[in-house]
């Protein structure tokens, strides 16, 4: 008789977890490498979470797994979230590749996006992007405009070919202005760590670079360039809180659109697989508002902004010589996206070698 | 009122046994009104972490992938900390063990044959065993502080995976992202039943370890040596025992074990070097150490709970929304409520009224 009863009672909880997960409207999941709060990368993906709950309303219910490392805990948590009923999952960092991928196999009714990576091993698996280096032209453009020591400071995180991109792009920016303008690196080798990332900023400053930018994810840089009164840029999300007098943009990966997108494709069972590598064009990529300098430069930041923007102007477009001054690109032409994702080499004018 | 401890005659057996539930009872009840604070129903924010990983059969396995390393490294930290080595290092055998284990399958990609994985094993073992050695020399050499040798070399280790995976290891094929190429199929350290998910022999190799290294404390002359040494060095060198060959003897081991940890790690459950292999099991092991009490058979139940506190923080995270902050404070309360009721085992506590109270103080005062 008391088996019985318990049996029963366990049923009606299952049966209660299990109605639970029937009635759920379109599931869509998110995993972060960093936590939602460091306003940076992490924080931008959760903002667009947001964003795509409040436009699909109750079409969706969202859930998020913050801070998995990279390696074997990655694969576990995309793999827990297939089974909760999830029917599309974005996996937000680069490590998360291949855990995405071996997941994706197992589960073919679940869609899988990545982003930033290019393995797409199944046909549930997409992958997405953003042309952040299309941002850093028009800061390196602000740069030699504003900058008086005529040097700016990086503060890098990993040297994978993002990376490599931005610091490119930034250094053609600036040449674009003062064809002698140099520019620092520092690796950090991190994404996320406000002490090593302001130990970085303050040795660039030491150095005497009077503008920094950052690929890292924390405010830290920011905050010191605020203490030491030069100017600097935001990374990711608009950083102007932290550096009310300091910051002169940032690049805003507004990712928003892209899960509405997607999101709604899932919800209308015409999702696909692709690759998307969109920039200010598509609007992927958004410049905060232009602050802390004189008229002048603010107007031709905004020109370079809407030329790049109308497509009518790529940033690596030749004449552009490698660091070496051997040639790269002739006058006009175009870097093909399959060498731009791959890249692993600087343009004249870093100075810094690129650890291989 | 005060609450004073009073160290007990000899070890209490009755709270070597309930300490471990008394502080599950706290955690729990702790735990539910920090739970009911944030606005979660306690009960099912409980449940989450306690119960629903255990509930599937995938989870157990994930169970399994995550406690492996865990006991592992523990186990052999314990034979350290007995015999008072105080190896902080273990991350950093792990990583060289990984690293030296994974020569093969990233030099050699061609070579496949059924001889490849135990050669990867050996070579990951030695490789550990060996990052083990030099805080070991340089403590009976130099005597050198070991924890500051061994936690050091930890970064050392970190910092030269980083640059083989970016360098010289770095894919062919990869867009140079720092990972290097995949492992070959036999390179891969097989699962132990494939069908229900993907726990692998690493968690075999890990209990196999604790049972051997339990047998050598409890049953044989050398464990009877790591005790003698540990507890009074003066005793162990009138009974013949060398001081310099234990801790040798204490690193080799826990680098070792440590050193195939980290190749079982890569092998099995990972498949390729990456710039960051492991998150934190060298340090984590330490706490799982303490938490079996340094008895390899206890840090099998310590590992495998501090896996389901993970496994369960997730569950919450995604079941209840609770944030990660949360999950990780949850985490630390468990631990702090099991370290602190095994001060029961030698302790007990006495509430000492207030005119008590006035008489102590005022004989301390003279």
């Amino acid at each position: 008789m008391k088996k019985t009863i318990l049996s029963f009672a366990a049923a009606a909880a299952v049966m209660s977890f299990g109605t639970m997960a029937a009635e759920a409207a379109t599931k869509a999941c998110f995993i972060y490498v960093g936590p939602i709060g460091d306003f940076g990368w992490s924080y931008q993906h959760h903002q667009g979470l947001e964003h795509m709950k409040k436009e699909l309303g109750d079409k969706v219910e969202t859930a998020y797994l913050e801070s998995v490392p990279e390696g074997a805990d990655a694969e576990r948590a995309i793999e827990r979230f297939a089974r909760s009923g999830c029917n599309i999952i974005f996996t937000t960092s680069f490590g998360y590749m291949d855990p995405t991928n071996k997941v994706a196999g197992k589960f073919p009714d679940v869609k899988f996006e990545h982003a930033t990576g290019y393995k797409r091993e199944h046909p549930n698996v997409a992958t997405y992007n953003s042309k952040f280096h299309e941002g850093r032209y028009i800061q390196g453009v602000i740069a030699a405009k504003m900058s008086k020591a005529g040097v700016a400071g990086y503060i890098a995180s990993f040297p994978i070919p993002e990376v490599v991109m931005g610091i490119n792009a930034f250094v053609l920016g600036a040449q674009s202005v003062n064809p002698d303008f140099k520019v620092k690196v520092v690796w950090a080798n991190t994404w996320f760590d406000p002490g090593k990332e302001a130990d970085a900023a303050k040795a660039l400053i030491d150095q005497g670079v009077d503008i920094i930018t950052q690929h890292t994810d924390s405010t830290a840089p920011m905050q010191v360039a605020t203490e030491r009164g030069i100017k600097a840029f935001g990374q990711a999300s608009d950083m102007i809180k932290f550096g009310p007098t300091t910051q002169l943009t940032s690049i805003v990966d507004d990712w928003g659109p892209y899960y509405v997108e997607r999101v709604k494709a899932v919800v209308d069972g015409t999702w696909k697989q692709q690759d998307v590598w969109g920039g200010m064009k598509e609007g992927h990529v958004v410049m905060a508002p232009f602050a802390n300098m004189p008229d002048d430069v603010k107007k031709l930041a905004e020109e370079t902004a809407a030329k790049i923007k109308s497509g009518e102007f790529n940033p690596f477009t030749g004449p552009i010589a490698k660091q070496d001054g051997s040639e790269w690109l002739k006058a006009g032409e175009v870097a093909e996206n399959g060498v731009l994702l791959g890249l692993n080499f600087y343009v004249k004018g870093v100075d810094d070698k690129l650890p291989q | 009122m005060r609450i004073e401890l009073v160290k007990r005659p000899e070890r209490s057996k009755l709270f070597a046994a309930l300490s471990p539930l008394i502080a599950l009872g706290l955690t729990l009840i702790a735990g539910a009104i920090m739970f009911s604070l944030l606005g979660k129903d306690p009960v099912e924010a409980l449940y989450y972490y306690f119960i629903d990983p255990l509930r599937e059969v995938w989870s157990l396995h994930e169970l399994a992938v995550k406690a492996a390393p865990l006991i592992l490294i523990a186990v052999g930290l314990s034979i350290c900390y007995l015999s008072n080595n105080w190896n902080i290092g273990a991350e950093g055998q792990f990583v060289i063990g990984a690293i030296t284990g994974s020569i093969l399958p990233v030099m050699f990609p061609d070579f496949q044959s059924w001889i490849v994985l135990p050669l990867m094993l050996l070579m990951g073992i030695a490789g550990g065993a060996a990052y083990g050695a030099i805080p070991a020399y340089l403590k009976v050499r130099f005597n050198t502080n070991e924890i500051l040798t061994s936690l050091m070399l930890v970064y050392v280790a970190q910092l030269f995976l980083d640059w083989m995976v970016r360098g010289p290891w770095r894919n062919p094929a990869g867009m140079n992202f720092p990972e290097t190429r995949t492992f070959s199929p036999s390179a891969v350290l097989p699962e132990i039943w494939s069908a229900s998910g993907r726990a692998n022999w690493g968690f075999v190799f890990a209990i196999v370890a604790a049972i051997a290294l339990w047998f050598m404390l409890s049953r044989t002359l050398k464990g009877f040596e790591v005790l003698v040494l540990g507890q009074s060095p003066r005793a162990g060198r009138f009974a013949g025992f060398s001081q310099s060959k234990m801790v040798f003897f204490a690193f080799l081991v826990s680098g070792g074990l440590a050193g195939l940890a980290g190749i079982s790690e890569v092998s099995g459950a990972i498949g390729q070097l990456r710039p960051t292999i492991s998150p934190g099991y060298g340090f984590a092991a330490i706490i799982v150490a303490f938490l079996g009490r340094l008895n390899p058979l206890g840090i099998i139940a310590a590992g495998l709970v501090l896996a389901l506190s993970y496994l369960g923080g997730e569950a919450a995270q995604i079941s209840i929304g609770v944030s990660d902050k949360v999950v990780r404070a949850f985490q630390g309360m468990l631990l702090f409520f099991v370290l602190a009721c095994d001060t029961l085992i030698l302790y007990r506590i006495r509430f000492v009224g207030a005119s008590a109270a006035k008489t102590v103080e005022a004989t301390q005062n003279v």
